[in-house]
Order: C-alpha cells, then sequence, then structure tokens
C-alpha cells in the first residue's frame, strides 16, 4: 500500500507528517512512500532528501491523494481534502473531532477511515503515537524561549563586574506536559521556577525537573487524575478562589509566567485575572499556551503578542510547534510512523485495522462509512497512579512512646535470651569438668568476635569469605598431626587421610581466594 | 620444642586468622587478608609439627605437599562459574577430616585405657597423655564431645557431597525425598540420639559406628531435598557445619585453636545463612525442610501478553539510553555469559552510557557468586552495587536488563499479597523506562511462579541463549 504526506494548506503551517528518516521506517513496514513537492521544504526537509530516501515526489496534492491509499498530515483536513477521500482510503492526521461534525459527516459520506491523532489514548502503550504530548513537549519548550526573547533580562541570576544580575522568576501554571517541558527548560536557563498544578500528585514530577512546587493552603479532596485519563478536571469555586488568591500573591514578583492550563472540550479556565496583570512589573512576559481556547488570561489575543499599558507583554501564539518545525516534523512524523506500526502487525506494508485494539479504536472517529466517535472507554486503565494510602504522621510524643515500646521490648527479649542462656551455660557448668568450661570461654568469645567480624565483610566477597572459611576450618589439620605419631596403624592411616585431604583444602581454599581477589578491580 | 611456644604459636595463628576474615569488609584490604590466612595456617602447621607429641613428621609434610599439589592444581584449573561446585567439595573434605579425627580420638581413648591398665604410659603420644591424665567423668565429657564431632562431620561430609553433585550437575537439582520425607532425618536423628546415650555410658565402637551411619544419612537426605536455587543457603550452612565440626573436634582435644577457628567458621556460615534466608524472605528452617510455602490465595491473574524483541531493538534502546543497569542471575553462569556481559559493558560505558550492576543477594548459587564471576569478566567493582544501593535509582533508569534471573525480579512479591514470594525483597527493576529479560523461553523460575514482569507493559523479552543473545546484540552496538 502507498502511504503519502500533502503540503499542509493551513496558512503559516510549517510542519509536514512525514520525514526522510519516518519515510525510512515505513518502507520497513512494507509501505510505498510519497510526498507532494514541496511539502517539507518549510521544516527544512528538501524534496532531494525524500528522494534520496526513496520516496517518490508528486507534483499537486489531487494526484497524491488520489495515488495514496493512507494519507498522513497535521492540521485538520478542510472540506477540499476530505472530498478527495475515496472509500477504503485511510486519512490520519489531527481532526478535532469534538468540534467537527461536518468533517466526521464528510468522511463518513465518503466510507474513508479516519485516525485523529489527539484521539489517542492515554495509556503507557501508546505514549509512542501520542502527538499532543510530543507537540506540547515543543510548545512548552518554545513557550519558554519565546518568553525569554520578550524578557529583557538574563534567566540565571549572575554576579558579573559590572554588578549583580537576580535570577529571573518563572511560574508555570498547569504542570502537563507542557508545563512540564516549560519548566524542565526554564530551570536549565537557570530561573528560579515555580509551578502550579491542580492535581498535587504532579508535585513530585515539578520537582523532579528542579522547580517549586506551589501548595495551595487548601483541604479538598482533588479528584484523582488517572480517572480522567491523566488530564486535570473542572475544580470547585472554593479551590478556584484559594487558587486565585494564591497566584494574587505570587504575581508581583514573578517575572514571567506560563500559563497551559487546559481541560479537555471546554473553555480554557479563566487563571491569570487582569488585575494579577496590572500587579505584575513592567517588563514581565506572560505567554499563553491555552490562547487557542480563549486563553487563561482574557488580555490574550489569540496568534499576537500584546503590550498592556503596564508594560507587560502576553503572547498568544498558537503554533509554537509550527515555529520549530523541523524538530515538531520528526517528532509528530514519529508519531505517525508509530501509529502504522500498530496498524501493520504483520509488516506486510497491509494495513489491519483492528477495531477490537483499544489504541486504534479510541484514535478512529469514522470507519468504513460510520462515525465512531465518540469512543467506548478502553478496556485498559489509563495511568497506574494508585492513590497512595498516606500514613498519618506520628506525633513526636507517639514517636517516643514507641521507641520507648520498642527498646523496652529489646531489652525484654535480651534479658530473657541472657537468662536462659546462662541458667543454661550454669546448669551444664554444675556437671561439665573444668576443662571443658575453660574451653568453653574460649569458644564463647571466638564466636561473638565472628559475628562481629563477618558483620562487616562486604556483600560482594561472600564468595572469597566462603573459600577462605574453607581453607582456614582445615585447621582440622591439627588434630591428625597431634596424633598421627602415637599408636596403632588405624590410627596413622586415618590421620594420613585428614591431613591429606586438609592440605588440599588449605591450599585449595587460599589459592582460589586469592585468585578471586585479583579479579576485583577498580574502574 | 614446648608446649608454651606452640600455645604462643597458636595465640599468634588465631589472632591472624581473625584479621584475615575482618580484612574482608573491602575489596583492597582483602587481598592482604589472605596472606594473613596463609601466614597463620603456617604458623599453626609448623607450630604443632614441632610441637610435642608429634611424630612421622617427615610423613605429615609429604602427605601434606601431596594435597597441597592437588590443591593448587584445582586453584588453579577451576573455572569462576564452577566456584560453589569447588566450595562445596572442598566442605565435604573438611567434614570428612572431622569424622577421620573424631575415630582417632576414639581410638585412642581406648589405646590409653589399655596403657594405664598395663601401666605403660610413658611412651604415650601428647594427646595420649593428656586422656590419660583425665577423670573418668572428663573422659565421658570428652565422648560427647568428639561423638559431635563425628555427628556434625559426617552430615557435613555426605551433605556436601550431595550438594557438590547438585552443583555440577551430576545430581538432579530438584528436590528429591525418599518416602517418609523428614520423618526418615526424624528417625535417623533420634537414633543418633539413643547411640549418644549409649555411647556416653559404654565408650563401645559400634554406638559410634551406628550414629555415623545416620549422620551420614541425614547428610544425604537432607541435602537431596532442597532444590537448585536454595543451594546458596545450603552451601553457606554446610560451611557453617564444617566449622562447628571442627570446634567439637577442637573441644574433644583440647585444642583452643581448633576451637577458635571452629567458632570464626561456624559464626562466618551462619550469617551468612541467615542473610541469605533473608533476602528470600524465607526461615531458615523452611528452606532446609524444602520446598516453598503454601499460597494462601488463588494467585493475582497476570494481564498482557509477552512480547519479543530482537537484538536489533535492544541494541536500539541501548543507544538512546543515558543510565543502564544489569541485573545478572544464575542463567548468565550457566550461559557462562559474564565476558559478554562485560565487553557490553565496556562499550556502552565507552560510549559515556552509566552502566551498573544490580546483585540480589541470592543471585546465583553462592553467596556473592554474580561479584565474583564479574570480577572475573574484569567489571571494575565499584559499578557492581547491592540491592538496598541500587533499589531505589531504577525509576530514573533508561534500560534495565535482567539476564538469566527470574525470581529475583517477579513484582508478585510486591504486588501480590498470595504469591509464595510475597515479602521477598526484590529488584524493581519493572520501574525503569524499560526493561529488556534475556530469558531461554517462556518457563518460570525455580519456584515456579508466573513473573508478571514479563508481562509488563514496558517488558521485552529477548529470547534466546544469554551467551548467543549477546553475541549478537554486541555485533550491533559498536
Amino acid at each position: 500500500m502507498k502511504i503519502g504526506t500533502p503540503k499542509e494548506t493551513f496558512a503559516g503551517e510549517n510542519r509536514v507528517a512525514m520525514t526522510p528518516d519516518s519515510a525510512k521506517q515505513l518502507q520497513k513496514l512494507g509501505y510505498d512512500c510519497a510526498i507532494e513537492a514541496g511539502a517539507g521544504a518549510a521544516a527544512g526537509f528538501s524534496d532531494a532528501a525524500y528522494e534520496a530516501a526513496g520516496v517518490e515526489i508528486i507534483k499537486t496534492p489531487a494526484a497524491l491523494w488520489k495515488a495514496c491509499d493512507i494519507v498522513a498530515k497535521v492540521r485538520q483536513p478542510d472540506a477540499t481534502e476530505l472530498k478527495r477521500l475515496t472509500k477504503g482510503k485511510t486519512l490520519i492526521s489531527f481532526f478535532n473531532p469534538a468540534g467537527n461534525e461536518e468533517g466526521m459527516e464528510l468522511a463518513k459520506s465518503k466510507g474513508a477511515n479516519v485516525i485523529a491523532m489527539e484521539m489517542v489514548p492515554r495509556i503507557s502503550r501508546a505514549q509512542k503515537m501520542d502527538a499532543l504530548s510530543s507537540m506540547a513537549n515543543i510548545a512548552g519548550y518554545r513557550a519558554v524561549i519565546e518568553a525569554g526573547n520578550n524578557f529583557g533580562r538574563f534567566f540565571t541570576g549572575q554576579i558579573t563586574a559590572a554588578g549583580k544580575v537576580p535570577p529571573a522568576k518563572v511560574l508555570v501554571v498547569g504542570a502537563g506536559v507542557a508545563g512540564l517541558a516549560a519548566i524542565g527548560t526554564s530551570t536549565s536557563l537557570g530561573a528560579v521556577t515555580y509551578a502550579f498544578d491542580v492535581r498535587p500528585e504532579v508535585a513530585e514530577q515539578v520537582e523532579s525537573m528542579g522547580a517549586e512546587f506551589v501548595y495551595l493552603d487548601f483541604e479538598e479532596e482533588q479528584q484523582d487524575g488517572a480517572a480522567t485519563g491523566g488530564y486535570a478536571s473542572v475544580s470547585s469555586p472554593e479551590f478556584r478562589e484559594a487558587q486565585l488568591a494564591k497566584f494574587r500573591e505570587l504575581a508581583p514578583e514573578m517575572d514571567i509566567v506560563i500559563t497551559t492550563a487546559l481541560i479537555p472540550n471546554r473553555e480554557a479556565p479563566e487563571l491569570w485575572t487582569e488585575d494579577m496583570v496590572a500587579a505584575m512589573k513592567p517588563g514581565s512576559v506572560i505567554v499563553d499556551l491555552a490562547a487557542e481556547k480563549g486563553g487563561n488570561c482574557k488580555l490574550t489575543v489569540a496568534d499576537e503578542k500584546i503590550v498592556t499599558e503596564n508594560g507587560v507583554t502576553i503572547i498568544g501564539y498558537t503554533d509554537f510547534p509550527s515555529r520549530m518545525a523541523a524538530q515538531s516534523s520528526s517528532l509528530y512524523a514519529t508519531n505517525i510512523r508509530h501509529m502504522m506500526t500498530d496498524l501493520t502487525p504483520e509488516k506486510d506494508g497491509q494495513v489491519n485495522h483492528n477495531m477490537e485494539d483499544d489504541v486504534i479504536r479510541g484514535a478512529t472517529v469514522a470507519f468504513e462509512g460510520e462515525i465512531t466517535f465518540p469512543p467506548p472507554p478502553p478496556k485498559v486503565q489509563a495511568i497506574a497512579a494508585k492513590p497512595k494510602e498516606v500514613v498519618p504522621e506520628l506525633t513526636p510524643e507517639e514517636k517516643r512512646a514507641k521507641e520507648i515500646e520498642a527498646f523496652k521490648a529489646q531489652t525484654k527479649s535480651q534479658v530473657t535470651m541472657l537468662a536462659g542462656g546462662g541458667a543454661l551455660l550454669l546448669l551444664v557448668g554444675l556437671f561439665a569438668p573444668v576443662s571443658f568450661m575453660q574451653h568453653f570461654i574460649v569458644f564463647a568469645l571466638a564466636c561473638f568476635v565472628g559475628f562481629q567480624v563477618i558483620w562487616n565483610v562486604a556483600h560482594s566477597l561472600h564468595t572469597p569469605l566462603m573459600a577462605v572459611t574453607n581453607a582456614i576450618s582445615s585447621i582440622i589439620i591439627l588434630g591428625a598431626l597431634m596424633q598421627i605419631g602415637s599408636g596403632s596403624f588405624l590410627v596413622i592411616l586415618l590421620a594420613a587421610l585428614s591431613v591429606f585431604m586438609a592440605g588440599i583444602n588449605i591450599f585449595g581454599g587460599f589459592l582460589v581466594t586469592r585468585r578471586m581477589l585479583a579479579m576485583f578491580q577498580k574502574s | 620444642m614446648d608446649y608454651g611456644f606452640t600455645t604462643a604459636a597458636y595465640v599468634v595463628a588465631a589472632v591472624l586468622f581473625i584479621l584475615s576474615l575482618g580484612g574482608l569488609s573491602n575489596q583492597e584490604s582483602a587481598k592482604r587478608a589472605v596472606w594473613y590466612g596463609i601466614a597463620g595456617m603456617g604458623l599453626a602447621v609448623f607450630a604443632t609439627l614441632i610441637g610435642p607429641g608429634s611424630g612421622l613428621w617427615l610423613l605429615s609434610i609429604l602427605l601434606i605437599a601431596g594435597g597441597g599439589i592437588i590443591g593448587t592444581y584445582v586453584a588453579k584449573k577451576v573455572q569462576m562459574t564452577e566456584m560453589p561446585q569447588l566450595v562445596a567439595a572442598m566442605h565435604s573434605l573438611v567434614g570428612l577430616a572431622a569424622v577421620f579425627v573424631g575415630f582417632i580420638a576414639h581410638f585412642e581413648i581406648g589405646n590409653v585405657a589399655a596403657a594405664v591398665a598395663a601401666g605403660s604410659t610413658e611412651d604415650l603420644g601428647t594427646f595420649a597423655k593428656l586422656i590419660a591424665k583425665k577423670t573418668p567423668a572428663e573422659i565421658s565429657f570428652l565422648r560427647v564431645e568428639l561423638f559431635l564431632g563425628i555427628f556434625i562431620g559426617a552430615i557435613t561430609f555426605t551433605g556436601s557431597v550431595i550438594a557438590f553433585g547438585k552443583l555440577a550437575g551430576k545430581v538432579t537439582s530438584a528436590a528429591t525425598k525418599l518416602p517418609g520425607g523428614h520423618m526418615l532425618n526424624a528417625g535417623a536423628a533420634g537414633l543418633s540420639f539413643l547411640c549418644l546415650i549409649w555411647y556416653f555410658s559404654s565408650g563401645g565402637f559400634l554406638p559410634l559406628f551406628l550414629m555415623t551411619l545416620a549422620a551420614l544419612f541425614i547428610g544425604y537426605h537432607l541435602i537431596m531435598g532442597i532444590g537448585g536455587a536454595d543451594m546458596p543457603v545450603v552451601v553457606s550452612m554446610l560451611n557453617s557445619y564444617s566449622g562447628w565440626a571442627a570446634a567439637a573436634i577442637g573441644f574433644s582435644l583440647g585444642n583452643d585453636l581448633l576451637i577458635v577457628v571452629g567458632a570464626l567458621v561456624g559464626s562466618s556460615g551462619a550469617i551468612l545463612s541467615y542473610i541469605m534466608c533473608k533476602a528470600m524472605n524465607r526461615s531458615f528452617v523452611s528452606v532446609i525442610l524444602g520446598g516453598f510455602g503454601g499460597t494462601t490465595g488463588p494467585a493475582m491473574e497476570v494481564e498482557g501478553e509477552q512480547i519479543a524483541i530482537d537484538a536489533d531493538g535492544v541494541a536500539t534502546a541501548l543507544d538512546e539510553a543515558d543510565s543502564v543497569i544489569i541485573i545478572p542471575g544464575y542463567g548468565m553462569a550457566v550461559a557462562q555469559a559474564q565476558q559478554n556481559v562485560a565487553e557490553l559493558t565496556r562499550r556502552l560505558r565507552a560510549k559515556g552510557k552509566d552502566v551498573r550492576f544490580a546483585i540480589h543477594p541470592v543471585a546465583g548459587r553462592l553467596p556473592g557468586h554474580m561479584n565474583v564471576l564479574l570480577a572475573e569478566a574484569k567489571v571494575p567493582y565499584d559499578i557492581v552495587l547491592e540491592m538496598d544501593e541500587i533499589n531505589e535509582d531504577f525509576p530514573e533508569t533508561d534500560v534495565a536488563i535482567v539476564i538469566g534471573s527470574n525470581d529475583i525480579v517477579n513484582p508478585a512479591a510486591q504486588e501480590d499479597p498470595n504469591s509464595p514470594i510475597a515479602g521477598m525483597p526484590v529488584l524493581e527493576c519493572w520501574k525503569a523506562k524499560q526493561v529488556f529479560v534475556s530469558k531461554r523461553g517462556q518457563g518460570t523460575g525455580y519456584s515456579g511462579i508466573e513473573n508478571p514482569l514479563f508481562f509488563k507493559e514496558n517488558t521485552r523479552m529477548f529470547y534466546g541463549d544469554a551467551k548467543a543473545s549477546l553475541d549478537t546484540l554486541l555485533g550491533l552496538v559498536q
């Protein structure tokens, strides 16, 4: 079958759904690849590069749509493109199924199959084809870069001969994929980064990226993110108030604010109010990654950069991934390629559109003349973030009481054991001869020394330890040596055998230990 | 020479032995520590040879030299993967020697009694003279001591021979028991106890001989009933027994050096057994009595499927990874793959990747077995880490490679309270971003428990003989 990618028709869209690299991988799956002339130019992939990767160049979009069985593209297809679909063709692209009723109807009437990349379920197995995540990652990175571009100071604090530069303070609202990418970029540029999210369970991730999680002083069980496929859900009005109050408190200090708060299929929540903008220092920058859905800040103008009266720059671009077309194309093309891998289990260049598969079923919005949106909930639970059992924090008194209790128990068991052992020994002493007890003292002390010494032996040296104890346990040779000279033939024979065996052991044991120890080398 | 000199030499030897064991606390001081042990042994043997009471010293030296040649030959020849067998074989020698020495002591007691009766105590050896001076009560006690020495020595002997057979693959490594099971062992132990009372009162040879047979049987049957993967505990236990046997003989001979060394070795083996049992979350008794405890409920359903991967895929993942943790197990030793593992490590490290090894305490068939194999293959010991040191690092690790281990990486130990291995500490390799499992086929491990790790979404199965698979992999990682 042939898989093709047309040039994006949306104005300003630089990305392309197939790169020379991904084309090579697709060919390994058994597909022929085709691309519209100049499709990759804006992302930095020339036609020559495609040709070198064995991709057929097709001059016009019409011819490409006609020639290919599978069409992979980035942006939601327009009506002209959809009309080119025919029965049996498969389209893979972003589709915005929730807001694209006509598109789905059109696909249905054409009998084509449509896989919407934003509908890939959020389960571990499907991460490799989760284009939303890979695009969000880029958006997060780019948001920081754009902010830096419009910010008049360093990110990192410096003390130079020309004076001290304080570090920039960055607040990232929403620690999803984009938010985490922004946090990572911002901390690696050296800014002091704060992050907030309504899902408290992401605090750990935030902190692992080197940012400080902004905790709210608010008691409410937030809905577990796992229940909603890892996405945030709508929060209660009280929670929202607490959140806004916290932001108000932070606003004057922050130099850069990046808002990424989105709730699936809803208007973006307003989180950065006008009074917060007014409270910010001149020269501060707000990057609103939710601009496409109305923005987390009401002052945001989609696709534009504005400067407020008090000198705060608000960036509302919605095309961050497209601004880094080379990177985003290669990631998106890889997502597509993984999708094709799942669609081609036999690697024979034939699509097996398995509607039983959770991932494929979830992403398919139109199949063989039916609209298959919305999909049923996936069989596999999204994210294995089990609610952690919170171990109640012990008060200092309780801890103390526990320690004392443990100590008492320990003392008790020790005293019992000592008393028992002592009594037993005394009993033995009543009957045993003196000479035995003298040796017994030596024995008991040696046991103690042995325990102390052996506990310190490194685990990695346990085999040499066994070999060396083996060698020294041949000390039994002394017993044989002391007796070999005296007595009958039988005694001499047995003693001689013992000496011989112990001799093997002594030499074998020590030498093999030495051999092993010599092998332990430091790097 | 004087008796005082010999005793002084023994004191020095005892100190040297203690230092020799203490030196094993780290790899560098260990190299010096062996010399302490050798010096201690040399001194002890020398002092005994020139000390009072020894005769036939030329024969003794010849015998030691003869044994030494064999010992040296074996020590030079042995492969590091055969170390468990060697250790077991050497334990059997100590056990047998203890039995012989015990018998000698028994005969001496008889000889002395005869000599005392004849009134000719002058030409007796030192040990015999010592006995001659003893009161009847002391003689009875002596009997108990040597009885114990022979008992433990005999168990050690047959037990070690069977352990050797199992480790060397000459005896089936499955747990097999004669009909009657542990009742037979208990019966033999009871018989031995009766013999002890009989011998204590009569001093005849028959009870001693009967007990020896019973003990030999216990050693054989006990170890036959223990499966291959529990061998680390068994070998440590036998190590401990060989020490206690030496200590018991030391009591009967009135020799403090034997007692000290026996106690050192005995406690060393006991601690090793304890560590091994703890690492399997099983009690010592349950290991020795063999078999896994019953399950307390139905095992958790394992969902998903085992997904295979080829060497190409593993190579790509390794190429993209920054941090790699390798978890070797007995399978690596069986396939003799440690050189390939080491070569892979070298190549990955040359590319600037962080490669480390995670060693579970019971990986392999001998405590510390994996460390020795990796050391042989010239893996630097500072990247070979214990379970406790590395378990927290798995979540930040890109790739974990499991080579020939199974139960020690089984998540069921933590996730399934009904699993027979529930609560056993395991290496949490499934927390790594990707896990590759090099394994022969789809079978279960020693414990016969299904391993949910193989079904996890981030796990890929790299089927095939460990050595062959690593060979192909090495071809792809340049």
